[in-house]
């Protein structure tokens, strides 16, 4: 319910925003730099400019450059490179997911033809990313498999979600034994190491994208389950819940009516934050020979037929797919982040009423 | 109509804050109950609303005693009982239009064919703009909060209306306006009333008997309990 204070959020009542570092009475302020201490107290969003345009100036004379984050200043480059943050994000998921949407109708891959004479090449302009030990294209490869990764971690998050805020909500909204099973349930789950237990449900089926899409959700859900209980028991005693029951509502009704809708924004970003482990795991799968089938390209397939190149020295093959394994769940990252910090103001303006 | 006989509720099993207590509501009668901050009153509000299952003692309707509360108790004894809580904010759903939550008990109840004509005649019954009833909790006042808080109340047609501190956040024109409003609902439909609240004039006003908090004890209150509404006093 408090505000993350780390968040320099725009809305956050900053403690004395207008006054700027200098004359601030913390001691150690890292905006105290010389020219904002010599300046006199009274002119202090002067001086603020002044020391922070000295301390830009002056950043590799060993002057502290960054400054302090309640200062105005300070909220202001935070702002910017939040903004930044999520332009950047929203461009690589965009970019992302275009490529995975239009390249494989332009540029087919034939998963099992290999051209043994072209094996190995560096980056080049004939293959931007290099070709792997058989001689297959790297940059395509790598696009079809971010595309199953992506495939996976979405339909799987989205899983996971609904299982969770199922389970959340019934354990909430019921309380009393049903609440105390289910959430044993997600313990003796949450017990067992999510990978060994996502092995143990793909080794019980043949490989394929299916199963690797039930481990993952059946393996995290659990979370999503505790944040929406934990949401639903704080709901659940509102007097606006009374008010319902008085006027006629059934259990039902009250879930689905008053509670379900209050805890959907957290649900939906447990799921977004829910994508990038859902990808991580089904890689993780993958190359461990549990994923997908070892010629169809994946991320993790692609990185495991790589291990033997990288050790005679040949970086590309390991290199780009770990790239694209990162690069787009740091965006995915990216964006949750700036959405959280865009859910919670408005759940401290609730608080203020 | 209304009969409670020696109820014990609370929230901690050990230290019931209602001991006790016995109470009778006439059919078309209005009582008052007047008490101190902190003594009981809005857990005996929902007790007798079915919101709170008394720890023991009875409370009879019509004679009948009732057996289950909240969810268990049957759908049409829960809606004849309709409860104003003190703080509109926490009893509204941030999430429905003023509409909405007039209509709520109506759609709830499966009589949503009605919505339209009774939501239009209680706005119009506790005062409310229709301009208002697009907008949500947070756009509106306390006192229109309130007043959309009652309709939502009303639109079942209790028998028994609970105020539970109705007008206590409120101002003396907006407390006339919903003191009105609840005695015109009444004189149409001869439902009883039982008004719990600290303001003394008011009550005694608004209502056919007034009655304070230790006066409804049965039997002699333990010592916990006396110090305690002194103290409150």
């Amino acid at each position: 319910m408090t505000c993350d204070p780390r968040a320099g959020s725009p809305a956050d009542p900053a403690p004395g925003s207008p006054v700027a570092t200098p004359a601030d009475p913390v001691p150690g302020s890292p905006a105290a730099t010389p020219a904002g201490a010599a300046a006199p107290p009274a002119d202090v969003s002067a001086a603020g400019a002044a020391a922070v345009s000295a301390a830009g100036g002056t950043a590799g004379s060993g002057a502290p450059a960054r400054p302090a984050p309640w200062s105005r200043a300070g909220r202001r480059s935070r702002r910017r490179s939040r903004a930044l943050r999520v332009r950047t994000s929203a461009a690589v998921l965009t970019v992302t997911v275009l490529a995975v949407l239009l390249v494989p109708p332009l540029a087919q891959l034939d998963q099992q033809a290999v051209d043994l004479a072209a094996a190995l090449r560096p980056p080049g302009p004939a293959h931007p990313f290099g070709t792997d030990d058989v001689g297959r294209d790297l940059l395509l490869r790598c696009v079809y498999g971010l595309r199953v990764s992506l495939l996976v971690g979405v339909t799987a998050a989205l899983a996971a979600t609904v299982i969770g805020t199922a389970v959340g909500a019934v354990a909430g909204a019921l309380g009393g034994w049903v609440d105390r099973g289910l959430m044993r349930v997600v313990d003796a789950l949450a017990s067992v190491p999510h990978l060994l237990l996502g092995i143990f449900i793909v080794a019980m089926f043949r490989p394929g994208v299916w199963p690797v899409i039930l481990s993952v959700a059946v393996t995290h859900w659990l979370s999503t389950a505790r944040i929406v209980r934990a949401e639903v028991l704080s709901l659940r005693s509102r007097p606006y819940v009374d008010a319902a029951v008085s006027g006629g509502a059934s259990r039902a009704r009250v879930l689905f009516r008053h509670l379900l809708p209050a805890v959907l924004p957290q649900a939906a970003l447990a799921a977004v934050l829910m994508v990038p482990h859902a990808m991580w795991h089904e890689s993780a799968l993958s190359f461990l020979g549990l994923g997908l089938p070892t010629h169809l390209a994946s991320l993790g397939n692609l990185i495991q037929d790589a291990r033997g190149p990288l050790l005679a020295g040949h970086w590309w093959p390991a290199l780009f797919p770990g790239l694209f394994l990162v690069v787009p769940t740091l965006a995915v990252a990216g964006l949750a982040g700036a959405w959280r910090e865009r859910i919670n103001p408005r759940r401290r303006s609730e608080l203020m009423l | 109509m209304l009969e409670l006989r020696s109820v014990t509720a609370g929230h901690e099993r050990h230290a019931p804050v209602v001991r006790d207590v016995s109470l009778t509501v006439a059919a078309g009668e209005a009582v008052g109950l007047l008490g101190p901050s902190g003594c009981g009153k809005s857990t005996l509000a929902r007790v007798v609303a079915l919101l709170h299952r008394p720890v023991s003692g009875t409370l009879l309707l019509d004679g009948e005693p009732v057996r289950r509360w909240r969810h268990r108790a049957p759908r049409a004894l829960r809606t004849s009982f309709g409860v104003v809580f003190q703080q509109p904010r926490l009893a509204a759903d941030p999430r429905l239009t003023l509409a909405d939550l007039i209509a709520e008990p109506l759609r709830a109840t499966g009589r949503g064919a009605e919505v339209p004509a009774r939501t239009a005649e209680l706005v119009e019954a506790v005062g409310l703009t229709p301009d208002l009833l697009v907008r949500r909790p947070h756009e509106v006042s306390d006192g229109q909060l309130q007043r959309a808080c009652l309709a939502r109340a009303l639109a079942p047609r209790p028998r028994l209306l609970v105020c539970d501190e109705m007008t206590a956040m409120l101002d003396a024109s907006t407390t006339a306006a919903l003191v009105a409003a609840v005695e015109r609902y009444r004189r149409g439909t001869g439902a009883a009333l039982l008004a719990v609240g600290h303001d003394r004039t008011l009550l005694e006003r608004w209502c056919d008997r007034t009655v304070h908090w230790d006066e409804l004890r049965g039997s002699p209150a333990p010592e916990g309990g006396t110090e305690r509404a002194a103290a409150c006093r």
